[in-house]
C-alpha cells in the first residue's frame, strides 16, 4: 500500500541519510534546567538578554586564544616562564577573560609528551578554548586515555617514540590544563601572529602535534 | 607538609566524589602543592564547607595498572585532595 507522504527512511534525494526529528520528551534535567531559567527570568535575577550574551560569549571563545598564548610562549622565553609558573595569570596578561579558571600549563619536550584527559566527566580549559570536541566528553576517550594512552594517541596518527615519556593529566578537581607544545623546526622567520595560526587545538589537548610551516 | 610519597585511600564513600576509583589504593608521588580548595563532597550538596588541601599526585603506568601496563614510566597525574592520601615512611 502506498504512502501518503514521501518515506523519510533511509536515503534522501540528494543522497544524505535523514536524522529523526527530536519529537522526544524533554528529559529531567531539560525541564529542570528550562523551569530554572524562567524562575530567575521572572524574579529580575537575570534576564533572557544577559543570557543570549553568555551564550554568545562562549560560544566566541576558540582555540584561537589558546594558540596566541602558544606563540607568545615560543617568541617570548619570559612569557613562557611566567605561563609555565601560573598559566591563569600569563593568560589574563594577554588580555583574555578566563573567569575562575585555574589554569596548568604542561609542556611537551624532546622527551615529554603531555595530554589532557578528564576521566570523571568533561572538565576543559573551556575560558580558553571553547568548546570541548564531543569525543574529549566520550567514555571511550575518557576511559581508555589513561589505560593505554600510546594506543589512542595512534589513533590520532600520533606514533610516541619510546624514549618519549608520556604523562597523562587527568583532571579531577579544581585545575585546568593546557599542553604547551613544541615549536615546530623551520619556523625561525615566522611572525608570532604566523606561528598561532601552526597550532592546532588537539596540540593543546595534546592529542596532535602544531602543523608544520607551509 | 605533606610527604613526597603517599597513597590514594581506599574509601569508596557514596555521593559526588573527586577521587577517580582507578587510584584508589595507588601510591604515588606529589608533583605540587596547589593550595585550599573547597570540598566537593559538600559543595556538591549546597553546603557550607572548610576548605582542603589539593595536591596534583603522580602515578606509574605500572603502580597503576600493574603488568599490564602499556609502558610502565608512563604517568597520570591527577589532583587529590589531602582527606584521601596517607603519607608514606620511607
Amino acid at each position: 500500500m502506498p504512502h501518503d507522504h514521501p518515506s523519510h527512511e533511509g536515503i534522501s534525494p540528494s543522497g544524505h541519510p535523514y536524522r529523526n526529528d527530536n519529537d522526544t520528551p524533554l528529559s529531567y534535567w531539560q525541564t529542570m534546567e528550562i523551569a530554572m531559567r524562567e524562575l530567575l527570568i521572572e524574579k529580575g535575577v537575570t534576564t533572557a538578554e544577559e543570557i543570549a550574551l553568555q551564550i554568545d560569549a562562549m560560544d566566541a571563545r576558540s582555540p584561537a586564544n589558546g594558540a596566541a598564548v602558544v606563540a607568545r610562549a615560543w617568541t617570548d622565553p619570559a612569557f613562557k616562564a611566567r605561563l609555565l609558573d601560573d598559566a591563569s595569570a600569563a593568560s589574563r596578561e594577554m588580555g583574555f577573560d578566563i573567569g575562575p579558571l585555574r589554569l596548568i600549563a604542561v609542556e611537551n619536550t624532546e622527551t615529554v609528551h603531555n595530554v589532557i584527559v578528564c576521566t570523571l566527566c568533561s572538565c576543559y580549559p573551556r575560558n580558553l578554548l571553547g568548546l570541548p570536541p564531543d569525543w574529549y566528553k566520550s567514555r571511550a576517550y575518557r576511559s581508555r586515555t589513561v589505560r593505554a594512552p600510546r594506543k589512542v594517541l595512534r589513533e590520532f596518527g600520533l606514533d610516541l617514540p619510546d624514549d618519549v615519556t608520556v604523562r597523562v593529566h587527568d583532571s579531577t578537581a579544581d585545575m585546568r590544563y593546557i599542553v604547551l607544545p613544541q615549536r615546530p623546526a623551520g619556523t625561525d622567520s615566522l611572525s608570532e601572529a604566523a606561528l598561532a595560526q601552526l597550532v592546532t587545538r588537539d596540540s593543546m589537548i595534546g592529542t596532535g602535534l602544531p602543523r608544520a610551516p607551509a | 607538609m605533606m610527604a613526597e610519597r603517599v597513597r590514594v585511600r581506599t574509601m569508596m564513600p557514596p555521593g559526588h566524589v573527586r577521587t577517580p576509583a582507578y587510584l584508589r589504593g595507588k601510591t604515588g608521588t606529589v608533583e605540587r602543592a596547589l593550595g585550599r580548595f573547597g570540598n566537593p563532597e559538600e559543595l556538591a550538596y549546597g553546603r557550607a564547607t572548610d576548605t582542603r588541601e589539593l595536591y596534583r599526585v603522580r602515578f606509574t603506568m605500572s603502580e597503576i595498572w600493574g603488568k599490564d601496563a602499556e609502558r610502565s614510566t608512563d604517568t597520570v597525574d591527577a589532583e587529590i585532595f589531602a582527606h584521601w592520601l596517607d603519607r608514606l615512611e620511607d
